[in-house]
C-alpha cells in the first residue's frame, strides 16, 4: 500500500437514498434472489399445467404418426371421455377411495387417536404415535410392498390371522385393501393436526363439562366439536386433495384386476404410458387438476376466513 | 460538535401516513435528548429516520454538520440500541460486542482488548464468553449497550430502551443508564412512551403527537407548564386538573363555583378559557382563607404513598389534589383549594394552547 | 370404581391395543424377514442369519440404485434449500411489486399441481427435451415440484425473525453481503436444516417421478428399483427384498428422528404430496 499516497476523494452524498428493506437487499437484487426458483417453479410446475390444456385438444400419441405430428381435435377428447366407461369407473373407485380411506378412515382414526392419546400414559402416547408415524414416514414403495407380504394368498399375515390361508384378498377385494391400506398410511396427518387442534380447546371448558357429568361423546360434541369444526373441514379437504392424486394404489395393484381398482391416476398413467394415448390422458389429467383447483380455493377461502 | 440538526423532516409511509410531520430540531453535543409521545405518534419513525432505517420524504437531517439524509445507515455515525435489543443468537456476548468492529475490519487483537475494556465498563465481567440467550434481561441490555458503545458512534439512539425490564430492574437500569450517559458524554436521543422516564432521565425532551412536535423543553418546563392541554394530560403521574372557566377581573379566573388567581395578562375579562392546574400545585385547608378559592367537599382519597391524592367534588365537578399523607382529610368534609398565580395556566379553549405569557416559576 | 367405570376402561385399552395392532402388524415383516434364513412374506420368528443381507450388498443393482437415490435426492435437496431459501428470504424482506398475488399463486400451486395430475405433461416435455433416463432430469422435476412448498415454509420462518437483527448490523455499518452471511444465514440455520431433510426425505421416497423418467435399470433410484424387484416376482428375490427395504427405509427414519429431536419439529402438515 505504499504507492497509496493521495487520500480517497471524499465520496458525494448518494442521490438515491439508502434501500428501504432491512438488509439493503434493493429491489433489483431481490428479484434476482426470487428468479431462480421462479425459473424452475415455472418450467417445471406451470408449464406442465398450461402444456395439458394443449396436449389435451390433441390426438398426441406415444408412437405412430399421431406421435410425430399430432393434430388439433378440439374437443373430442372430452367428448371421448364423457362416453368412456373406464373413465367413470376410475371416477367412482376414486370417489370411494377418497371417501373410504381419507373422509371416513384417516379422519375418523386420527381424530379418535387424538382424543385418547391426549390423556394417556406417556409410555404409551409415544409408542402409539410413533407407530402412526412409522407408517406415514417410510417410503411408498416400501409401504406397498408390505401390504402386498400382508396380503399374500399363500403365506401372508392376514391369512395367517384369520385362517383363510388361499385368500387372495387383493384379486378378490382390492378396493377394501387399498382403503385399508391409505388408512394406514395417512391417518398420521390427521392425528397430528387434531393433537395441535385438541391443545387449542380451553381447558377450563373441558372441565366444567366433567363438572356437569357430561359423557365423553356429549363433550365431544357439544364442547369440542364447535372449537375444531374448522380444522375438521380443512383436514377433510387436505386428505381428500391428496388421495385423490395418490399414486401408490398402483403399487399394489396396478388398477387390476380388470380395472377393479384403477382410481382415476392409475387410469391416467394406463392410458398414457400402457395405451399410448397422451392427448386423451392429458384431457383427464386437466379435469383433474380442475378438481384440484376447485377444492384448494375452497381450502385456502376457509383458511382466510380462520386467520 | 457531534449535535443532531433537523430541519423540516417528514417520513411518509407508502400508505399515505405522515409518520413525521415536518419537524424541526436541534440536538445539542452529548445532551441527553427524548422522544415522548403516545404509541403511533411517530417518535420512533423519528428515530429510524436519524438512523436512516427508515427513508426521509422531505426534509434534511444532518449529524456533526454533515448533510446525513440520503446516507446508508451504516455510514451516518451513529449507534442504535432496538427495543428488543436485536443480540445476535448465535454470536458469544464478546461477538457481540465487537461485530461493529470486525465488520470494518478491525483486527482481531483490538477487537478483543475494546470487548474487555468496554464489558468491564458495564459490569459485563465473566459473561463475555456467554450467548444472549444464557443472559438475564438487563444484562442483555447491557450487552446492547456495549456494542453500541464499542462501535465509537458519534450518536447514540436508543429505542424504549427500558420497556423490556422488569419494574424493579427499570429504575436500577434507569439510574445505570443516566450515569453512563454523563460519564461517557455522548450525544444520545431516546424514544419513551413512559412520561416518568423521560423526566427523570433526559435533559431536554421533545413532546410529539401525531407526527408533530407539542413542546419542547427541559423536564422541568415541559411539567410546570405544558404549552397545550395535549402535553398537560400526558405528563405526569397524576392528570392535570382542566376546567372551563372564564376571565375574572382582578387577576383570577372563575371556576367551578370559585375562584383561583392567575396572571391574565392581554386576555379580556370575561373570556371563556380551559383552566389547568397540577393536583401537586393546589393547596387544601380547612376553614376560611383569604384571597381567590374553591370550596367544596372532599369524596374520595387515593393513598399514593407518601401523599394522597383527594377528589374533591366543587360545584358539580371533580378537582384532584394531592396532599401529604397526614394532611389526609375525611371523606365528606368540607375544604377550600387555593393555589399560586404562577402555578395556574390558562388555555385556549378552542386550540388548547397555552395564553397569556406569565412568568416562569422559580426553580 | 364402579362396574361401568371398569367396562368401559378395559373397552378403551382393547381399542387402544387394536388400533396399535394395525399400525405394527404390517410392520413385523420388515423386522423379521431381512433376518431371516427362508424369508417368505408371512412373518415368523426369524432362524437368525446375515446371510441376506451379504446377499443384497452383492446384488448388481441394489447397492448401485442406493447411489443413484442418494445422488437424486442430494441434489434435489440441495438445491430446493438454496433456491427456496433465496426466494423466501426476499419475498420476506423485500416489498417486491405483486408479492402478495405471487405468494398466494405459490400456495395454489403446491396443491394444485400434483405429480398424478401432471405426469403426462412432464413425461413429454423431459422426452422432448431429452432428459428421459437422465437422473439430474429426475432432480430438476423434484425440485420444481417441492420448491413452491419450500418457499412457503421458509418464509413462514424468517417473517417470525425479528428485523431488528438485520438493521441493527445495518446500523453498524455491515454490507448486504456481511448481513447475510455473518447474521442472516446463522440465524436461518434451523430453518434451512429442516427444509434439507423435508426435501431429501421427500425426494427419498418419490416413486412416480423416476418411474416415468428413468428407463435403464442401473439409473434406477431405490423406490423404483423396489417396484422392478416386485414386478419380477418370484421367490428369486426374497432374501434381497427383505434387506433392501429395510436399508431403503433407514435414512429416512434417521433424519426424522434427528430433526425431530434437534429442533423438536414434526413433518410440515400441508406439504406432503
Amino acid at each position: 500500500m505504499a504507492t497509496t499516497t493521495e487520500p480517497a476523494p471524499v465520496q458525494p452524498a448518494r442521490v438515491r437514498g439508502p434501500a428501504q428493506d432491512v438488509a439493503g437487499l434493493g429491489i433489483s437484487r431481490a428479484l434476482g434472489f426470487v428468479a431462480p426458483a421462479l425459473l424452475l417453479i415455472g418450467a417445471f410446475l406451470v408449464f406442465p399445467a398450461v402444456w395439458t390444456i394443449y396436449i389435451g385438444i390433441t390426438n398426441y400419441r406415444l408412437t405412430g404418426v399421431e406421435a410425430v405430428s399430432p393434430s388439433i381435435v378440439g374437443l373430442s377428447n372430452y367428448t371421448k371421455a364423457l362416453n368412456d366407461a373406464l373413465f367413470h369407473n376410475a371416477l367412482w373407485l376414486t370417489c370411494l377411495f377418497v371417501l373410504g380411506s381419507a373422509v371416513i378412515g384417516q379422519n375418523i382414526l386420527g381424530f379418535a387417536l387424538a382424543w385418547t392419546m391426549r390423556r394417556a400414559r406417556p409410555a404409551v402416547r409415544r409408542t402409539v404415535e410413533a407407530l402412526v408415524l412409522l407408517a406415514w414416514i417410510l417410503p411408498s414403495t416400501v409401504v406397498a410392498y408390505l401390504w402386498i407380504a400382508f396380503f399374500d394368498r399363500d403365506t401372508g399375515t392376514l391369512n395367517s390371522i384369520l385362517g383363510t390361508q388361499g385368500t387372495a384378498w387383493l384379486i378378490d377385494y382390492p378396493m377394501v385393501c387399498l382403503v385399508l391400506f391409505n388408512t394406514w398410511r395417512g391417518t398420521a396427518f390427521s392425528m397430528m393436526l387434531y393433537s395441535s387442534a385438541l391443545q387449542a380447546v380451553p381447558p377450563s371448558q373441558l372441565e366444567s363439562a366433567r363438572m356437569f357429568g357430561a359423557s365423553g361423546w356429549q363433550t365431544v360434541r357439544d364442547v369440542v366439536f364447535p372449537h375444531i369444526r374448522g380444522h375438521v373441514l380443512t383436514n377433510t379437504l387436505l386428505i381428500s386433495l391428496w388421495t385423490a392424486n395418490d399414486f401408490s394404489p398402483f403399487l399394489l395393484t396396478k388398477g387390476g384386476p380388470n380395472h377393479e381398482s384403477e382410481t382415476v391416476p392409475v387410469y391416467i398413467y394406463n392410458v398414457a404410458l400402457q395405451g399410448g394415448e397422451l392427448g386423451y390422458s392429458s384431457a383427464i389429467s386437466f379435469l383433474l387438476l380442475i378438481a384440484n383447483l376447485l377444492v384448494a380455493l375452497l381450502y385456502l377461502r376457509l383458511l382466510r376466513r380462520r386467520s | 460538535m457531534a449535535g443532531i440538526d433537523i430541519e423540516g423532516l417528514a417520513t411518509v409511509y407508502p400508505n399515505g401516513v405522515r409518520a413525521v410531520d415536518g419537524l424541526d430540531l436541534t440536538v445539542a453535543h452529548g445532551e441527553f435528548f427524548a422522544l415522548l409521545g403516545p404509541s403511533g405518534c411517530g417518535k420512533t419513525t423519528l428515530l429510524r429516520t436519524i438512523a436512516g432505517l427508515e427513508p426521509a420524504s422531505e426534509g434534511t437531517v444532518r449529524i456533526d454538520s454533515a448533510d446525513v439524509t440520503r446516507l446508508e445507515p451504516g455510514k451516518r455515525g451513529v449507534a442504535m440500541v432496538f427495543q428488543d435489543y436485536a443480540l445476535f443468537p448465535h454470536m458469544t456476548v464478546s461477538e457481540n460486542i465487537t461485530y461493529p468492529l470486525k465488520v470494518r475490519r478491525v483486527a482481531p487483537a483490538t477487537r478483543t482488548a475494546v470487548a474487555e475494556r468496554t464489558s468491564g465498563e458495564l459490569s459485563l465481567q465473566g459473561l463475555l464468553e456467554r450467548r444472549p440467550g444464557q443472559l438475564s434481561g438487563g444484562q442483555q441490555q447491557r450487552v446492547a449497550l456495549a456494542r453500541a458503545i464499542a462501535s465509537k458512534g458519534k450518536v447514540l439512539l436508543l429505542d424504549e430502551p427500558l420497556s423490556n425490564l422488569d419494574a424493579r430492574l427499570r429504575l436500577e437500569a434507569r439510574t445505570f443508564l443516566k450515569k453512563l450517559q454523563k460519564d461517557l458524554g455522548i450525544t444520545t436521543v431516546f424514544v419513551t412512551h413512559d412520561q416518568a422516564e423521560a423526566l427523570a432521565l433526559a435533559d431536554r425532551i421533545a413532546v410529539m403527537q401525531s407526527g408533530k412536535l407539542r413542546q419542547l423543553g427541559s423536564p422541568r418546563e415541559v411539567f410546570a407548564r405544558p404549552a397545550n392541554t395535549f402535553v398537560a394530560n400526558f405528563i405526569g403521574s397524576t392528570p392535570m386538573n382542566l376546567l372551563t372557566g372564564s376571565v375574572a377581573s382582578g387577576g383570577s379566573v372563575s371556576i367551578a363555583g370559585g375562584s383561583l388567581p392567575a396572571a391574565t395578562g392581554s386576555v379580556p375579562v370575561g373570556a371563556e378559557v380551559t383552566v389547568g392546574v397540577r393536583p401537586e400545585y393546589l393547596t387544601l385547608s380547612i376553614g376560611d382563607v383569604s384571597g381567590p378559592s374553591i370550596r367544596g367537599s372532599v369524596v374520595v382519597a387515593e393513598n399514593l404513598g407518601t401523599q394522597s391524592l383527594v377528589s374533591v367534588e366543587c360545584d358539580g365537578t371533580l378537582i384532584g389534589v394531592t396532599v401529604p399523607e397526614e394532611d389526609e382529610p375525611d371523606p365528606g368534609a368540607t375544604v377550600v383549594l387555593t393555589a399560586s398565580e404562577s402555578r395556574v395556566l390558562l388555555y385556549d379553549k378552542e386550540s388548547g394552547e397555552l395564553l397569556a405569557r406569565q412568568p416562569a416559576p422559580v426553580g | 370404581m364402579t362396574p361401568a367405570y371398569v367396562v368401559r376402561r378395559i373397552g378403551f385399552y382393547v381399542l387402544i391395543c387394536a388400533i396399535t395392532l394395525f399400525f405394527a402388524v404390517p410392520m413385523l415383516w420388515l423386522a423379521s424377514a431381512p433376518f431371516d434364513a427362508s424369508p417368505g412374506l408371512g412373518v415368523h420368528w426369524p432362524d437368525w442369519t446375515l446371510d441376506n443381507f451379504r446377499e443384497t450388498l452383492a446384488h448388481p443393482y441394489a447397492m448401485h440404485s442406493m447411489v443413484n437415490s442418494l445422488l437424486i435426492c442430494v441434489t434435489t435437496a440441495v438445491a430446493v434449500t438454496a433456491f427456496a431459501a433465496l426466494a423466501s428470504y426476499a419475498l420476506s424482506r423485500v416489498r417486491l411489486p405483486g408479492r402478495d398475488a405471487l405468494l398466494y399463486g405459490l400456495l395454489l400451486l403446491s396443491s394444485v399441481v400434483t405429480g398424478t395430475a401432471a405426469m403426462v405433461p412432464i413425461f413429454v416435455m423431459m422426452f422432448q427435451l431429452g432428459l428421459i433416463d437422465s437422473r439430474f432430469g429426475v432432480a430438476l422435476v423434484m425440485t420444481g415440484g417441492l420448491l413452491p412448498a419450500a418457499i412457503f415454509i421458509l418464509k413462514d420462518f424468517v417473517d417470525a425473525v425479528p428485523k431488528s437483527y438485520e438493521e441493527s448490523a445495518r446500523v453498524f455499518g455491515a454490507s448486504t453481503g456481511q448481513i447475510l452471511r455473518d447474521v442472516v444465514l446463522p440465524v436461518a440455520r434451523p430453518g434451512l436444516a429442516t427444509i434439507l431433510v423435508w426435501a431429501f426425505v421427500n425426494s427419498w421416497g418419490n416413486f412416480l417421478v423416476p418411474f416415468l423418467l428413468i428407463r435403464s435399470i442401473e439409473k434406477q433410484p431405490g423406490a423404483v428399483l423396489l417396484q422392478t424387484f416386485t414386478d419380477e416376482g418370484g421367490s428369486a428375490n426374497l432374501s434381497v427384498i427383505p434387506v433392501f427395504s429395510l436399508l431403503f427405509s433407514i435414512p429416512v427414519v434417521v433424519l426424522y428422528l434427528l430433526v425431530n429431536s434437534r429442533y423438536g419439529f414434526r413433518f410440515h402438515g400441508g406439504i406432503k404430496s
